[in-house]
């Protein structure tokens, strides 16, 4: 069964999707803040640890989705890693509870220089619908220096590839 | 619930609450109440508070029959229902962080949400000034010979949500596993409180996000409960057409991540290709990959369903098509096997203890499932069967996840074939609205409580109770015995929410 499965792998066309273009807003943001310095170091492979922040699982299910065979994230030279040391980018959901807060904040000491760091969904942008809360610290820039923002509730794989994919291009072009 | 309540002493029935009744106790009634759960003749369904108060939900045994009891507590404290009953300790822990009510007898009084880390203590009761005293957390000791313990979290290692584990191991084999969670507690109750319906319904809707169309439905049902408002049939069809899209998902996800724990990526690979699949149909259909905010109270949203059923007719085909053969896959691989049967047992006992509802109770041969009983439209009209396993192992968690897939199919089969024609949704005036309501829905992974009280046109209080509050703790007995390696898989096998137990 498993020789079989994995024939028809090799004959069917793969599912794969083409590469979204670079979001704008993303390449904009980004062109404001990056140095290119950094983009030289890392180049055009990242390894990137996600954070969840405070987030209601939802983002975790779409950036899940990344690793699936239709978005294939690896082909790009993206990897997620089990530790903010191998990271070069932190990927962060939700608003950040204070619970949460600390943790965060140590992840981020824990990640060598140069790091970027993404803030995913509407809730990491100041909060979203949890702003204002006892609980919520806000925003992820009101916890750690963020890079750029990917916005959506939750943002769908195809955005979060544009907003990713944004992070490799000025390096393509210095 | 004549047997039940009618028992009570010193019962004074609520007016307005419906569809189940509530009933006021003093401390006898509310201790009786409480060796009701002890003794078996009941389950705990839920466990919340407010200013001055405390409720629970039960679920009397014989009858399936749902009844709400409440004990006023104005001197800020009540019988603890845990010293009698221990799947109570963490909802009365967290009663004791959020409210400031002090349970009487509770076994456990360290902090559970409350973190130390607000900048108010008891925030839902009498607020007082500043953080509450940080303090370490004692974990619960073990001690013998040649113990060690793991930390692990609050981040953990994949893509996955924040709570911490403390392993203690003697070598490979886990002695004792204790789970401090809370790190994701956004507030969403102290929110919920004076919220617009609309806000309201997006945030139970934002609970937990894998099962959002479980809580919007749960939270519709409780404030349709309340102002009496029927809901047009189409829109209860498309409801439960969303529900077990949702359930399709998280099963695929959930069969496929299992197997990636035992390191057999292929199955993983294969059925994220059938979970993109769902949430593709569900965008198409719904306009929203996981169908957040589509059930509103009242009805669904408008300018879904436009087009018909095609899409979900050729998901099901290609559902049908691929997925007998992962079945066999799975089954038929000894190297898979080894890693799941007989890893991570729970006994049936403890599973009636704590009333763990979904996958974990159903393995362990607890067949209750809210669609059946207590129940509610459009199921009655519908054929299915509640798949119920007794090894209790991963292997028999994720053999109730295939058979849930496969009942999924046909009830999607089911309702697309009878789907009524009509309109979406009943408008609701919340002028000078009043009423309380309770809702109970059965969303991938079990049961989702729901409970309301509207007065003056908003949202007065809203208590969420996720399935995972009975899940959690028997995790902690599920891995004692097991090697330190297993522990992914059983996690995994369990999927309880953090963000839902969190709130």
């Amino acid at each position: 069964m498993m020789r079989k499965i994995l024939f028809e792998g090799l004959v069917r066309s793969p599912l794969t999707e083409a590469p979204p273009e670079s979001a704008d807003a993303a390449l904009a943001e980004l062109a404001k803040k990056v140095d290119r310095a950094a983009h030289r170091r890392l180049g055009r492979s990242l390894s990137i640890r996600e954070v969840d922040a405070g987030s209601c699982n939802g983002c975790e299910l779409e950036i899940h989705a990344l690793n699936n065979a239709f978005y294939d994230l690896e082909r790009f030279g993206f990897r997620f890693v089990a530790s903010p040391r191998h990271a070069d980018v932190l990927l962060v959901t939700g608003p950040v509870t204070k619970n949460m807060r600390e943790a965060l904040q140590r992840t981020h000491n824990a990640t060598p220089d140069p790091k970027w760091v993404v803030a995913v969904g509407d809730c990491a942008v100041d909060g979203g619908l949890f702003a204002g809360s006892y609980a919520v610290a806000g925003g992820v820039s009101d916890v750690v220096p963020v890079d750029l923002h990917i916005r959506g509730c939750p943002p769908s794989p195809i955005q979060l590839l544009a907003g990713l994919l944004a992070l490799l291009e000025p390096s393509a072009t210095a | 619930m004549p047997g039940l309540i009618d028992t009570l002493p010193g019962a004074r029935r609520v007016e307005a609450h419906r569809p189940w009744p509530r009933v006021v106790v003093g401390e006898e009634g509310w201790q009786f109440t409480a060796r009701q759960l002890v003794d078996g003749q009941a389950t705990l369904l839920g466990l919340w508070g407010e200013a001055g108060a405390v409720h629970m939900a039960i679920l009397a045994a014989p009858t399936n029959e749902i009844a709400v009891v409440t004990c006023e507590c104005p001197g800020g404290e009540f019988p603890s229902v845990s010293a009698l009953h221990p799947p109570a300790m963490r909802l009365e822990r967290a009663i004791a962080s959020l409210y400031g009510l002090q349970p009487i007898g509770l076994p456990d009084t360290r902090p559970w949400l409350d973190h130390g880390c607000w900048d108010v203590t008891h925030p839902l009761g009498e607020r007082g000034a500043g953080p509450s005293e940080r303090m370490p957390y004692a974990f619960l000791l073990a001690e013998g010979d040649g113990l060690h313990q793991i930390p692990v979290g609050p981040v953990h290692a994949g893509i996955i949500e924040p709570g911490h584990f403390r392993f203690t191991a003697n070598g490979e084999t886990v002695v004792r596993l204790e789970q401090r969670l809370g790190y994701v507690h956004k507030g969403i109750e102290s929110l919920m409180a004076g919220a617009t319906l609309e806000k309201a319904a997006q945030l139970a809707g934002r609970t937990s996000g894998d099962s959002t169309v479980a809580y919007a439905l749960a939270f519709a049902h409780a404030v349709e409960a309340a102002l009496e408002v029927t809901v047009p049939p189409r829109a209860i069809y498309l409801r439960a057409l969303m529900a077990e899209l949702e359930r399709l998902a998280n099963h695929f996800g959930d069969i496929g991540a299992i197997c990636n724990d035992a390191s057999f990526s292929l199955m993983h690979a294969q059925c994220s290709i059938l979970r993109e699949r769902v949430l593709r149909a569900a965008n198409s259909c719904f306009g929203h990959r996981l169908m957040m905010d589509r059930i509103v109270p009242g009805g669904v949203a408008d300018g879904i369903f436009l087009h018909g059923s095609a899409d979900i007719q050729m998901l099901l085909a290609e559902i049908r098509r691929i997925f007998p053969a992962l079945i066999e896959l799975y089954d038929n691989t000894a190297s898979l096997q080894d890693r799941t049967v007989t890893t991570g047992i729970v006994q049936p006992s403890l599973v009636r203890q704590f009333g763990a509802g979904g996958y974990v109770g159903r393995a362990s041969g607890r067949a209750f499932d809210a669609r059946r009983a207590p129940g509610y439209a459009p199921y009655d009209q519908l054929t299915f069967d509640v798949p119920v396993f007794e090894g209790g192992d991963v292997n028999a968690r994720v053999w109730v996840r295939i058979r849930e897939v496969e009942q999924s199919l046909s009830l999607i089969d089911q309702i697309v074939d009878r789907l009524p024609d009509g309109p979406m949704r009943t408008g609701i005036d919340m002028a000078g609205a009043k009423g309380e309501g309770l809702g109970l829905v059965e969303a991938f992974r079990g049961d989702v409580l729901a409970w309301v009280r509207i007065d003056g046109g908003h949202i007065a209080r809203c208590h969420l109770r996720d399935a995972s509050w009975f899940q959690w703790p028997l995790l902690e007995a599920a891995i004692e015995g097991n090697i330190v390696a297993d522990f992914p898989l059983c996690n995994k096998s369990f999927n309880c929410s953090y963000s839902g137990h969190d709130l």
